[in-house]
């Protein structure tokens, strides 16, 4: 490769922060002692070795990105030479993500989530206040975000400090006081694990077999969790040997919980069969669909269970690596998961050895940078690797062709989290859970207008109607109006069709989705129209970009609904709406990835049946 | 001669010839495409199966010197069986496929591509995506009038996540002002359909600078250089295989495009010679378009062996001293 760099050279503090990931520099093309400068423009023999850690990419630019607050050009230049990157590729990087700025910013920054369940508890009033006392948007200190996974506690923020021991803060509920206090007080704010208990409104149920431990022992203490049957599904796993493993859980029909509900046992068995080396487990922790939270929950109060679901899938697969990406968005449970990961190296249950049994398995920890997109499975290898969170053609597939190119396993926390479980209760135990079609506990992530938001854990076969009134239903006696199953990219359910049969089999007779378990409920007085735009906003923001009929149709329907919106269509409401039919199917019919293929599911399905924006009654 | 034992002895002469290894026949695949049977290598795509029948699939970001990258989604075609079209361009075949190119499904989802182009593009000097929309009959007139151009840069300074929401009066497109800033030439993104062809040319299928790369997210991604630098002091060589692959015009030769400023620009008036390189012994193929006995600008077929297609600059661009300046005043010098 035959690289040139004209940018700024780097300063001290700037090299030192790429530094402190990437280790000193020990060549001269890594920007050591040979003198570029006076060499211009040169070619910079990075060879393989370097070339090969492109994947350290994200985290380099993490560590400048909360260093400094936003990520100067030298930075960058100086990343380009130690990792071989082409600079103009590391600006495409550098701009896909929205946690990474280009221009400078002022150092605390703080993210309101103005997204769907934020919405109707009070995220614009905060954007208001906010606006009052720290300025308009673009000033920087503070900015609209999409749902940042705490819809429980709507509505949310997110404070970012950078600087040289840069903080993160969850705030939800969110007041303005208390993020113009955490701004003043500069301390970092440690919530104990009890105060999970908030998000899991069933906390205490014995009968729990997913959210057992949460908010009940120390997510920190390996000890706790051991105690609590921890580690034990390992140990049995390691008896029944790769192939008993895999066997079980084919046994258990266990589906992916992270949205496409494909049989995790096939993938697995692909995965193991697949003679090209190595082979590589990732834990999909990206979770940024509009109204989950179960899997922050998850990682927040029972991260072991997380790094015990990966190593029984490493062992079964034959993969010594894993990579858990988690979102940039969710600072507790990054920081439960390294500890998590670190105390389980320390007793010997990562590392080369595992248990003493002899096989090897560690595992990375990876943070997004701000990208939705970055949950579907190739873009998230793309961004592992370093480059644009684009998604692949497929096929070939992941178990095929993955992360590095290699044979590789992914799946969503919550799926993880059921192996113990599989491998403890016996595969075909396990299937006797639930329905025939739909086997196990499943978590939902309710949230909107009920009484008792959270997570909650129930075996699948349980009606919407019913799930909701154990979310104590909709208070003040108001009726519903509508229900959004499986977030965004899910679809609206309206008050006739609340008896729908919460199963894969149940939702797809009634023509709706699982999705990654939402139900988001809304009241009579909330404004549907106001909630299309948004989700509208959503896509049009998130698409990668990269096929004309998501990057375009996600913008024209955005444009349709605003026009619906402001009473302004062009020709009649119905040109739109069969408009919007086709926008619908070409999204759907030739986009390359999922997320065009449902940008338009939901908005679809509440035009049909619920008359989202009535006519004559302009918003504007 | 001597009678000293011989210390070396040549081994012996082969029995036959050698021969290059054999090879096996390439497996072939049987597979439907329309409702006519066909047969063809295993290693092809559905694009040439289509094309092996004489169908003429469209296509905008496939090109043969260039890795597929099945973003444009215009050559899309029904898989029975399958949930959604898939793009021909890049699926390779399999056996018993059955598939159509001309349902209505294919037709709807071309011309809604087309569609999104053309009210978010200017296409006007895109005679191939001018063509496809009559044949599928694209109206990008229905989504309205198009927005106001966005401003110099603004574009290049979008922040990903973020935009201002429409009010949908207008449909937005990415046209805005054009970038002058060498004297080889111009980059007028408001004609881009970010297909990606410059950028892989420029990349590891011809060029290996990696000058520029696609930045940004969604409606607001764009090509740019590193850190969204005028192109003189990025990394670019000015090899012109970029302008070589686009395919709507977005990047031109400075030539062509003060020629068209000025309503000079004139194909018909254009001839077309083939020549070799004169400047190094790896003896490209130059395409010279001449006009009013200029030089106006240099292609290269992308079917000769030797660099299919690609130049370096001395080839693309290297061409003023044709011209030669003062020659004509020098050989008649009474004018
Ligand atoms: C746009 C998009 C976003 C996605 N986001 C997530 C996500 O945040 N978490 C997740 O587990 N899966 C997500 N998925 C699904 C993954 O692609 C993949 O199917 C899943 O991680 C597989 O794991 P599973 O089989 O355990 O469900 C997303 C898919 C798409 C198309
Ligand atoms: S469907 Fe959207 S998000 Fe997916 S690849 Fe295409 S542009 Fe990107
Ligand atoms: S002229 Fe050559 S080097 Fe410059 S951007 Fe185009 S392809 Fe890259
Ligand atoms: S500039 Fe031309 S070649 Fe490059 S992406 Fe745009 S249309 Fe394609
Ligand atoms: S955190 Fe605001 S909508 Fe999910
Ligand atoms: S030509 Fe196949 S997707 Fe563009």
């Amino acid at each position: 490769m035959d690289l040139h760099f004209h940018g700024p050279k780097p300063t001290a503090a700037e090299q030192a922060a790429v530094d402190s990931v990437l280790g000193p520099p020990t060549s001269a093309w890594a920007g050591g002692a040979r003198n570029i400068e006076d060499e211009g423009h040169i070619t910079l023999l990075g060879g393989h070795a370097a070339r090969s850690r492109r994947d350290l990419l994200l985290p380099a630019l993490h560590a400048v990105q909360s260093r400094f607050g936003w990520v100067p050009p030298g930075a960058v230049d100086y990343i380009c030479r130690r990792l071989t990157v082409p600079p103009a590729e590391a600006h495409g990087v550098v701009t896909f993500y929205h946690l990474f700025s280009l221009e400078p910013r002022p150092s605390a920054v703080v993210h309101v989530c103005d997204d769907i369940a934020c919405r109707i508890k009070g995220a614009e009033r905060l954007c208001d206040e906010l606006e009052h006392s720290l300025g308009p948007e673009r000033e920087g200190h503070w900015k609209r975000s999409p749902c940042l996974g705490c819809c429980e506690l709507a509505p949310a923020a997110l404070a970012l400090d950078a600087g040289e021991s840069p903080r993160a803060t969850a705030l939800a509920p969110a007041t303005h006081a208390d993020i113009m206090g955490l701004r003043t007080s500069g301390e970092e704010r440690h919530d104990s694990f009890e105060s999970l208990r908030r998000s899991v409104p069933q906390c205490g149920d014995p009968k729990l077999r997913l959210l057992g431990r949460i908010g009940q022992i120390d997510p920190e203490s390996l000890d706790a969790y051991r105690q609590s049957g921890g580690y034990t599904a390992l140990g049995r796993a390691i008896e029944l040997g790769p192939e008993g493993v895999i066997r079980e859980v084919l046994a258990s029909k266990l589906m992916g919980r992270g949205g496409a509900a494909f049989p995790t046992g096939r993938k697995w068995d692909a995965v193991a069969k697949a003679p090209a080396r190595p082979h590589y487990v990732v834990c999909n922790a990206d979770e940024s669909e509009p109204g989950t939270f179960k899997d922050r929950v998850l990682m927040e109060g029972d991260p072991f269970a997380v790094i015990e679901g990966m190593t029984i899938t490493g062992f079964a697969t034959g993969s010594e690596r894993g990579y858990l990406y988690v979102r940039g968005e969710y600072p507790l449970a990054t920081r439960r998961m390294r500890l998590a990961i670190e105390a389980a190296r320390a007793a010997g249950l990562l590392g080369a050895n595992v248990m003493n049994a002899g096989f090897t398995f560690d595992v990375e920890l990876r943070s997004g940078a701000g990208a939705y997109i970055c949950g579907e499975e190739t873009a998230l290898f793309n961004s592992i690797e370093g480059k644009r969170g684009e998604p692949r053609n497929k096929p070939p597939f992941p178990v095929h062709v993955g992360l590095f190119g290699k044979p590789t396993v992914v799946n969503n926390v919550e799926t993880l989290v059921n192996i113990p479980l599989i491998v403890s209760l016996g595969g075909e135990g396990y299937a006797r859970v639930g329905t025939p079609g739909s086997s196990g506990p499943k978590l939902f992530c309710v949230s909107g207008n009920v009484a008792r938001p959270g997570v909650y854990e129930v075996d699948f076969g349980i009606s919407l109607t019913d799930l909701i009134a154990q979310a104590g239903g909709v208070p003040d006696g108001k009726a519903i109006r509508a229900v959004l199953l499986g977030g965004a990219a899910g679809m609206f359910v309206g008050p006739d069709k609340l008896d729908v049969s919460l199963t894969f089999e149940g939702t797809r007779a009634a023509g709706v989705t699982l999705g990654s378990g939402v139900v988001l409920v809304f009241d009579e007085s909330v404004d549907l129209g106001d909630v299309l735009a948004r989700i509208a906003a959503f896509f049009r923001d998130e698409s990668c970009g990269q096929c004309v009929p998501c990057r375009v149709g996600t913008v024209r329907q955005e444009e349709l609904i605003q026009r619906l919106r402001s009473g302004q269509p062009i020709g009649s409401r119905d040109d739109e709406a069969s408009l919007l039919k086709e926008i619908g199917q070409v999204m759907r019919d030739a986009s390359i990835c999922g997320l065009g293929q449902t940008a338009s599911n939901a908005i679809e399905s509440a035009l049909a049946t619920l008359d989202p924006i009535p006519e004559g009654k302009s918003s504007r | 001669m001597s009678t000293d034992t011989v210390w070396f002895r040549p081994p012996p002469r082969p029995s036959h010839t050698p021969q290059p290894p054999e090879q096996p026949e390439p497996a072939s695949v049987d597979l439907t495409i329309d409702g006519q049977a066909v047969r063809v290598p295993a290693d092809w795509t559905i694009l040439q199966a289509c094309g092996s029948l004489g169908i003429d699939t469209p296509t905008l970001c496939y090109l043969e010197n260039l890795t597929p990258v099945n973003v444009c989604r215009i050559c899309v075609v029904e898989l029975a069986g399958a949930r959604t079209l898939v793009p021909a361009c890049s699926r390779v075949v399999e056996p018993g496929m059955d598939i159509r190119t001309d349902s209505p499904r294919v037709r709807l989802s071309r011309k809604m591509v087309l569609e999104f182009l053309g009210s978010s593009v200017d296409l006007s000097t895109a005679p191939q995506a001018q063509a496809y929309a009559a044949r599928y009959g694209a109206c990008p007139e229905r989504y309205g009038q198009p927005h106001a151009p966005s401003g110099p840069g603004e574009r290049d300074a979008r922040e990903p996540g973020h935009h201002h929401a429409p009010d949908g009066s207008a449909a937005e497109t990415v046209a805005q002002p054009v970038k002058v800033d060498n004297d080889l030439y111009i980059r007028d993104y408001g004609k881009c359909i970010l297909c990606y062809k410059c950028v892989e040319a420029c990349g590891t299928d011809a060029q290996n600078t990696f000058a520029i790369a696609v930045a940004g997210r969604g409606f607001d991604a764009r090509i740019s250089t590193e850190g969204n630098v005028p192109l003189p002091d990025s990394a670019c060589v000015y090899c012109g295989n970029c302008i070589g692959v686009c395919p709507t015009g977005a990047l031109m030769f400075r030539s062509e495009f003060e020629l068209r400023k000025q309503g000079q620009w004139d194909e018909s008036r254009q001839t077309r010679t083939d020549t070799i390189c004169p400047y190094c012994g790896v003896g490209c193929t130059l395409s010279l378009h001449v006009q009013d006995n200029r030089i106006v600008k240099v292609t290269s077929p992308l079917d000769v062996e030797v660099t299919h297609g690609h130049l370096c600059i001395k080839g693309r661009f290297g061409f003023e001293f044709v011209h030669g300046g003062d020659l004509k005043a020098d050989a008649n010098p009474e004018g």
